[in-house]
């Protein structure tokens, strides 16, 4: 997950830089791309075969750490050799961005994880081939240099696409540009895909606890009935699954202004899921989830129950498939969902119905059902929230 | 007539318009089969008339009853010795001529140089010359020789030898003045201080003659020999089952042969000697029982110089000793002293049947002569460009009382194509189809080849494990070529036009077991080849990013890009190892491994640097920036590539 691919339409062309990032963070990051290079050079001096240490990023190489309450990764590592027949390309793409990521670093400037493709793609010399033959070949080498290198994404001066949009009770500086979040009309505030400390820093919070929605057309439906002000709080929204940077900004906001977080997601396995990464961590990110995960994050709705609850019609149903069934099951088999039995009976309720729900859904109810009626009650019913 | 064997029925038929003749042979040249049946025929007194005109009384038919001559009855039957069309007659000619002329050469114990030319004087007209450096034809016997049908030396004997009936080059001779009516011209020397005869015989068919028109003696710019000028009616093909082949295929079964060929496009394709040694001259033997049948043997009873049964049976035939022949007349019935004459038909069957039932030792084989695997693999690198050559002689076996002994050869490869064209993976190029070439007795057979055992056997060959695919009962689809000889004092034809070995289970086991044998040496090669190309193709990928590799750790860090580069490549030298085989091990991988690899003996790997993938010399061609090492490595694989194929790649492993 979160490889979702940025489009380089969408994603701005130059990041906003007014403050240097080259702090301590991106000496650091420097000697880490160094370190890697001298490596390969050591050991072809030294006539060993150059090979890349990748710590695993999968189900297998991830523990849930019941005292910290999110996902941790392991420490199996995967040698990624250059004279490795499946490897050798690979290796090759690892160094190539990672040659990249130098030059950017060192020059000071970031790039989408779009353009480090096309800075990274070339013709090999005296061939046909390419270095790289699409975005999905160079997305994932970046998170591996990230978790190879122990550095993340924006210490290697790469970000991804803006995804996600806040509003509400909130004033921010974001670099050295004051924003009030009450006052951004109808679009809200895209949030960036680097939103650190040293990009974004929180001014003023009147907000009580922060709605994260699942989708940008349900946050539409908030804003417009002016949720945020009436409830006071902070709405943001993840465009599906939320890319690291509203994840980041969730936990700052949680860590920093001690705002609960509160999320209202569609009634199937892939809303169980995005609840699950913005309070567990994501298995492919697992190496970032202590500063991501929020686990004191709640679920709110849409619960399987709600159908009864709220008195719904059949037009809300939306029949399962085998794959919503055995997405389900897995989820159910996670160990930070196993054990919590609200959360078997949601699940195995949904499988029940038959059926999954959109938010959107509600509004067959009529348009301002969520924001006058479901949600102010599901804020409430604090007993029947999921954890 | 009740003893006439089956064969003469069907002959006699062939006879058409002849049945009512009272045939009559001249009696002193019998022995073949054709010639056998035909006097039997005769002996038992063809006397049923199928009178087609009612009215003809006996003494009007009496007129037309005479005797016809040899020469007459192939005359009007031309087909039986294969001139049944132009083409083919062309062809008969040329095969006829060309077999004479090694049979003579090797007699005479000199290394076969043979002349020939096809010159076409117009549409459909030819003349074929023929020189040989032979012992050369005493005067006399010239114009029996070419003048006269069934008049040689290779008639009365069994004995490995290429023509067996002495029919085929006068049988040329005669059809040319037949269709031209021109006739034949011998020029003949039989040594330095000789003078040369020059002939122009014609035949006179009725009586079976030569007809001398010139007799001269001429001055000619060779020492010895013999050479004939053959114009006839004819047509010349191209291609396969043709002149050229027939001259290709024999310059492969006879590597110690030049041929020089001048076809009628005037074009002159030469075939050098690759073998310094003649075959070997084969002794002739006596007939084994087990394969005489009982027409002959009842021939052989009236012929012989023997008395007595006992005598005759031990010294007409091989391994009867005299305790066997004891053995044998005492199951027929007879004893040893027994005079022949008394012998009627029915004892005579009773003494075959006797004979057959014996268990007797298997003939000597000190009669074959095979061409030998390492002068195969001579002819096949002669005549075939391919890149990797095997050869296999079989220990002499017996059929039907006949000693044989089959060699097989195998080339693979080189400009035959590749396995993968073949495979469909180049879809631009059509598969190639295995190609088989048939030898008996080192005359190659060109036609009726699904007929033939050898063809068959390669079919039901499963050359699937031998890394070739192969659809079911089909040639296996791949750049490969197989030789079969079967070397024989009696190779049995399916026809009396000699073009198809028969069936028999013995020779066809011998084959079998002569292909499996070079088969798993093929597969072996076959399986290195792809390993190697394997290893080969990993080396091109690892050398293709360490380019980028260096690059990228020269942009992170400080080294020298030169030195990185050379230290990374040896890596990967040392990682693909196997591949080196290509560069610089060609064919000595097999060499190498000496002891214990004694099954790729008798084989050949040429050079096949000119092969290498395509990628990689794109590569090193390309190496515009500062790649020293690459560019030397280009240069390194350029020269070896360039080396003259045949001198410098192969090697030739020897038996013992």
């Amino acid at each position: 997950m979160a490889k979702k691919k940025s489009n380089s339409k969408k994603a701005p062309k130059t990041v906003i830089k007014k403050r240097s990032k080259r702090g301590a963070n991106g000496v650091k990051t420097t000697n880490k791309l160094e370190g890697l290079a001298e490596s390969v050079v050591d050991n072809a001096f030294g006539r060993r075969e150059p090979a890349i240490d990748i710590p695993i990023r999968a189900l297998s190489n991830v523990s849930f750490n019941p005292k910290t309450r999110y996902i941790e990764m392991g420490d199996r590592c995967q040698q990624r050799s250059l004279f490795n027949y499946g490897q050798a390309k690979r290796f090759m793409q690892t160094l190539l961005v990672a040659s990249k990521c130098k030059e950017l670093v060192d020059a000071d400037k970031t790039a989408s994880i779009r353009q480090i493709y096309y800075l990274a793609k070339h013709t090999i010399k005296g061939t046909k081939e390419k270095t790289f033959d699409g975005q999905d070949e160079s997305d994932p080498v970046i998170e591996d240099l990230e978790v190879a290198l122990e550095a993340l994404r924006e210490e290697l001066h790469v970000f991804a696409g803006s995804k996600g949009a806040l509003i509400g009770e909130l004033t921010f500086v974001d670099s050295g540009d004051t924003i009030d979040a009450t006052k951004l009309g109808s679009g809200g505030y895209a949030i960036p895909s680097i939103v650190e400390p040293s990009v974004i820093q929180f001014k003023k919070c009147k907000a009580e606890y922060v709605l994260h929605v699942e989708k940008d057309t349900v946050w539409r439906r908030f804003v417009e009935d002016r949720f945020w002000e009436k409830h006071r709080c902070i709405l943001t929204h993840g465009g599906g699954q939320p890319s690291r940077g509203v994840r980041r900004m969730l936990y700052r906001m949680h860590d920093e202004l001690k705002l609960p977080v509160v999320c209202l997601l569609d009634n199937d396995p892939w809303g169980y899921y995005i609840y699950s990464v913005i309070k567990q961590g994501s298995i492919n990110l697992a190496f970032e989830s202590s500063r991501m995960a929020v686990p004191n994050a709640q679920f709110i709705g849409v619960s399987s129950f709600d159908y009864e609850r709220f008195d719904l019609t059949d037009d809300v149903k939306i029949e399962l498939d085998a794959n919503d069934i055995k997405r389900a099951k897995q989820i159910l088999n996670y160990p930070w969902f196993a054990g919590k039995k609200p959360w078997e009976r949601e699940i195995k309720q949904m499988i029940k119905n038959g059926f999954k729900m959109e938010v959107e859904a509600l509004c067959s109810k009529n348009l301002t059902f969520v924001t006058d009626e479901y949600t102010p009650q599901r804020l409430k019913q604090r007993k029947s929230w999921l954890d | 007539m009740e003893d006439q064997p089956a064969g003469a029925v069907g002959l006699v038929s062939d006879i058409t318009g002849l049945n009512d003749t009272n045939i009559k042979l001249e009696p002193q040249h019998s022995t073949s089969r054709t010639q056998e049946t035909l006097t039997r025929t005769k002996a038992s007194k063809v006397s049923k008339k199928k009178s087609r005109t009612p009215r003809a009384s006996a003494e009007s038919m009496a007129k037309q009853q005479r005797e016809i001559s040899i020469s007459e009855f192939f005359a009007r039957n031309r087909h039986l010795l294969g001139f049944d069309n132009k083409r083919k007659a062309l062809l008969t000619s040329v095969k006829e001529a060309v077999d004479n002329a090694l049979d003579a050469c090797e007699e005479g114990g000199v290394f076969p140089e043979i002349y020939l030319e096809i010159k076409q004087l117009s549409e459909d007209r030819f003349r074929m010359t023929c020189r040989d450096n032979g012992p050369g034809i005493v005067k006399a016997q010239i114009p029996n020789i070419f003048g006269k049908l069934l008049y040689g030396s290779k008639f009365h004997r069994l004995k490995m030898s290429r023509g067996q009936q002495g029919i085929g080059i006068s049988a040329a001779g005669m059809y040319g003045l037949i269709t031209t009516g021109k006739p034949v011209s011998i020029i003949s020397r039989t040594g330095k201080g000789k003078p040369a005869h020059h002939y122009k015989l014609a035949i006179d068919t009725k009586k079976n003659k030569p007809d001398i028109i010139a007799d001269k003696t001429v001055e000619v710019p060779w020492e010895q020999g013999t050479e004939i000028e053959i114009e006839m009616v004819a047509s010349f093909n191209k291609g396969r089952q043709g002149v050229a082949e027939y001259i290709e295929l024999t310059a492969i079964a006879n590597p110690h042969t030049t041929i020089v060929f001048k076809g009628p496009d005037k074009k002159v394709i030469e075939f050098l000697r690759n073998v310094d040694e003649l075959p070997e001259q084969t002794e002739e033997i006596q007939p084994h029982p087990h394969g005489v049948e009982l027409g002959v043997l009842m021939k052989m009873i009236k012929e012989t110089d023997s008395k007595q049964l006992g005598a005759f049976l031990s010294s007409e035939f091989s391994r009867v000793s005299p305790r066997i022949a004891k053995e044998v007349c005492a199951k027929a019935g007879q004893t040893q002293r027994t005079w022949l004459q008394s012998i009627g038909p029915s004892d005579i069957e009773k003494i075959y049947n006797a004979l057959q039932e014996t268990k007797l030792r298997a003939p000597s084989t000190n009669c074959l002569a095979p061409i030998g695997a390492e002068a195969i693999l001579n002819g096949l690198l002669k005549g075939i460009k391919a890149e990797f050559y095997t050869a296999s002689t079989r220990p002499p076996a017996v059929y039907r009382g006949n000693p044989f002994q089959i060699e097989v050869g195998m080339a693979f490869g080189g400009q035959l194509g590749s396995l993968d064209a073949s495979n469909g993976d180049d879809k631009s190029k059509q598969p190639t189809t295995a190609r088989v070439i048939r030898f008996a007795n080192r005359v190659p057979l060109l036609y009726q080849q699904s007929a033939c055992c050898t063809f068959k056997s390669v079919v039901d060959t499963k050359w699937n494990k031998y890394g070739l695919s192969q659809s079911r009962s089909t040639l296996p689809q791949a750049p490969f070529v197989v030789l079969i000889h079967m070397a024989s004092v009696w190779v049995p034809f399916t026809s009396e036009s000699k073009e198809a070995i028969a069936d028999y289970d013995e020779i066809r086991k011998e084959i079998k077991l002569g292909l499996s044998e070079c088969g798993r040496r093929l597969g072996t090669y076959i399986r290195r080849k792809k390993k190697r190309s394997h290893f080969a193709q990993r080396r091109d990928v690892f050398h293709r990013y360490i380019h980028e590799i260096v690059e990228s750790c020269r942009a992170m860090t400080v080294c020298n890009k030169d030195d990185l580069r050379d230290a990374l490549s040896e890596l990967a030298e040392r990682a693909t190892e196997a591949a080196d085989m290509e560069f610089d091990d060609h064919g000595k991988i097999i060499a190498k491994r000496k002891g214990g690899d004694s099954e790729m003996d008798n084989t050949i790997v040429l050079d096949e640097s000119d092969q290498a993938p395509p990628g990689q010399m794109q590569l090193f061609s390309n190496g515009d920036d500062a790649a020293p090492r690459k560019v030397k490595r280009a240069k390194k694989s350029k020269k070896t590539s360039t080396k003259p194929k045949k001198k410098s790649g192969k090697k030739v492993k020897k038996r013992k």
